[in-house]
């Protein structure tokens, strides 16, 4: 399926990362967005409060990110495509609703530009200190999916595909900004809407006495009905049987919550996406993501004006990793090398990958700003000897 | 005219006002003509005047007022968006001879913050609760509050705030006063001095109360966001008068007799 051109502002634009995000949501198919304000998330909902009227949305301005994150659930069981927006405080409110989520394999994108912290930090800057969260915030076991976009364009792209592997695997997804992300302002191409791959929702159509709402297909996803379909539907964040009903034994907690990871581990070679640069051959790698992937160009740059070879890897989906691919380069270079703007979250995800073979070196920064390029042509320098 | 000439003269006269020792030198950040430099400073005088600088304990919201500490020379919490009164009800649990007051705006203490208002007001938690109500989120650059009037443009609902999609203004003031564990409720503001000297002895009332140990205080002071409203300070309060007073009206709403 391609886009509803309805929703879709054909052309360059340009604007910030926010903003992007925006249309990238408008362009696929979301049509409800319960959001609260909050720096530097705030132009997102912003745009969509304007836009929202031309194309059919619904936009609520909630009590609190509770209430937004909660929302969208009900939303998206009524049948729309639906996502909420937030950044820091509100993303640590929001973690029971990404459970519920998982929980429920309710298809819906939570957008979070990072800001640092821990609690309310710095409002107005950036870091990368929420990747660990992004994965682990909720309490209990599941599979998430987790994306961190370089650019306004990638912004808008990634939004797009969000709510694609959403639909696809019926999960949350976290779309993962960062300060300077969402308030950069670059060109944005906006494709023509027929040029715009879509996901629809994995809707069951089948006769109505064989329909279970937890029974998976073969890739471990099950196909879903809206509320009001006539099903009669059930849904809970209690552990629950292929029904939808509560079955609070550890025989079916072990079945629920396994399939909730397995279900993104064995897909994960169709999630992840990253990009090489000079890898092959290398004998130091940087991985990094999100603005740090940006910073990091010069410090590639000027090492290898001094013959390193240095190759660059750069995360796109950032959960599930790319256990494999990092795995089997850290197998032949020397040292891998990781910027980002927190003090050790992705970092321990490369060394675990790695496992001994390559040495690991982070570079750490606490946030409020990006990392002097200098710093990370300086790491990569120590990494070899 | 020499320094000393003009030191002389000062020396002549009587000091009728000047900047309470509890309010610090640093100049205001706020914008010009907010109604949240009067009331800091109008809460401050009262500290002064009564002489419970060292037994007063403020806790501030996130919102345009987080940096309260700047100015208010007591001791002072933030706390997380919405959360003012919970903080407070800690600090004065276990100081319960402290005079403990929370400063919280409308996002902060009708949106976000509406269980912990209730529940606070709910218990009789003895302390002041100071609602600086202007209709609008200040501090993240104008979007809509529940307090936000009908009609009126905010960032968030850019053409205008309409029932269909946000509901009716929230009148938590009102509610609070139905609730058997608040003492005095009352609604001020600060965009006249006559105005300003009401505040003044509702705050000072309210430290009487909690000295004691009658219940909640709250004092909603209805408020401007010249930023926020893009008018000039002057308009702005005109516009208050016309538009927030007749759903926000000043006054007692609940006192006692
Ligand atoms: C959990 C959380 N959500 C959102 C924010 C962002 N935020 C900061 S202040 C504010 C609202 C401020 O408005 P108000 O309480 O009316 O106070 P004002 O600035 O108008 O004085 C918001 C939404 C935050 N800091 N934490
Ligand atoms: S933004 Fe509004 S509330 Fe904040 S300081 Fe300026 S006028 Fe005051």
């Amino acid at each position: 399926m391609t886009a509803d051109p309805r929703g879709v502002l054909t052309g360059p634009h340009f604007i910030d990362g926010d903003h992007a995000c925006s249309e990238g949501a408008i362009a696929a198919g979301c049509r409800f967005v319960a959001g609260y304000p909050i720096t530097p998330s705030t132009e997102v909902v912003e745009r969509i409060a304007l836009r929202f009227p031309f194309v059919g949305g619904v936009f609520i301005q909630m009590e609190d990110e509770i209430a937004s994150s909660i929302a969208i659930q009900g939303a998206v069981w009524g049948g729309k495509k639906a996502m909420t927006v937030t950044s820091g405080p509100g993303f640590s409110l929001m973690m029971e609703h990404i459970g519920y989520a998982a929980m429920t394999e309710a298809p819906c994108v939570f957008v979070d530009v990072q800001r640092a912290g821990p609690s309310t930090g710095l409002p107005t800057q950036p870091a990368q200190g929420d990747m660990m969260q992004a994965r682990w915030g909720s309490h209990g076991d599941y599979g998430i999916i987790a994306l961190s976009p370089n650019s306004p364009q990638e912004s808008f792209d990634l939004t797009i595909r969000a709510f694609n592997l959403a639909e696809q695997y019926r999960t949350p997804v976290l779309l993962m900004l960062d300060e300077c992300v969402g308030h950069m302002t670059e060109r944005v191409l906006i494709p023509p809407a027929d040029r715009i791959e879509i996901t629809e929702r994995r809707l069951y159509r089948g006769p109505k006495d064989d329909f279970l709402l937890y029974k998976p297909d073969e890739d471990l996803v099950p196909s879903m009905v809206s509320a009001g379909d006539g099903y009669r539907i059930h849904v809970t964040g209690l552990t629950h049987d292929e029904r939808g009903y509560p079955a609070m034994t550890a025989g079916a907690q072990d079945k629920k919550v396994r399939r909730l990871v397995e279900k993104i581990r064995r897909n994960s070679p169709d999630i992840v996406d990253f990009r090489e640069e000079g890898t092959e051959g290398a004998e130091v790698i940087v991985v990094s993501y999100g603005i740090t992937s940006r910073t990091a160009i010069p410090a590639i740059q000027m090492a290898r004006r001094e013959g390193i070879r240095v190759g660059h890897l750069r995360l796109v989906v950032v959960w599930p990793f790319p256990e494999e691919r990092i795995r089997e380069l850290a197998r032949k270079v020397t040292s891998i090398v990781v910027p980002e703007l927190n003090l050790g979250q992705m970092s321990l995800e490369v060394e675990r990958c790695s496992g001994g073979a390559a040495r690991v070196v982070q570079v750490g920064h606490a946030g409020g700003g990006v990392h002097n390029p200098h710093d990370i042509y300086v790491a990569i320098k120590k990494s070899l000897r | 005219m020499g320094q000393d000439v003009v030191d002389a003269a000062l020396e002549q006269m009587e000091c009728v006002y000047a900047r309470p020792d509890t309010l610090t030198d640093t100049r205001f950040h706020y914008c010009p003509g907010c109604g949240h430099s009067v009331v800091h400073r109008v809460i401050m005088e009262v500290v002064q005047e009564a002489g419970i600088r060292e037994q007063t304990i403020g806790v501030a919201p996130v919102g345009c007022s987080v940096f309260a500490y700047n100015y208010m020379d007591v001791d002072m919490q933030e706390a997380a968006h919405g959360r003012a009164s919970a903080v407070a009800t800690g600090i004065k649990r276990v100081l319960p001879d402290r005079f403990v007051f929370s400063y919280q705006g409308d996002g902060d203490l009708a949106a976000i913050g509406t269980a912990e208002t209730i529940h606070t007001c709910n218990r009789g938690e003895n302390i002041l609760m100071v609602f600086v109500n202007n209709a609008i989120y200040g501090m993240t650059g104008g979007q809509m509050a529940p307090t936000t009037l009908l009609g009126m443009k905010t960032s968030t609902s850019p053409a205008g705030r309409t029932v269909e999609t946000a509901g009716f203004p929230l009148k938590i003031t009102e509610m609070v006063a139905m609730l058997p564990g608040t003492y005095y409720v009352t609604r001020q503001s600060v965009h006249t001095p006559n105005a300003v000297r009401q505040l003044k002895k509702a705050i000072t009332k309210s430290f009487q109360y909690q000295k004691e140990r009658k219940g909640t205080c709250f004092i909603e002071v209805v408020s401007n966001c010249p930023s926020g409203w893009k008018m000039t300070p002057v308009q702005s309060n005109a516009w208050l008068v016309e538009n927030m007073f007749p759903l926000y009206p000043p006054g007692d709403i609940k006192a006692p007799k």
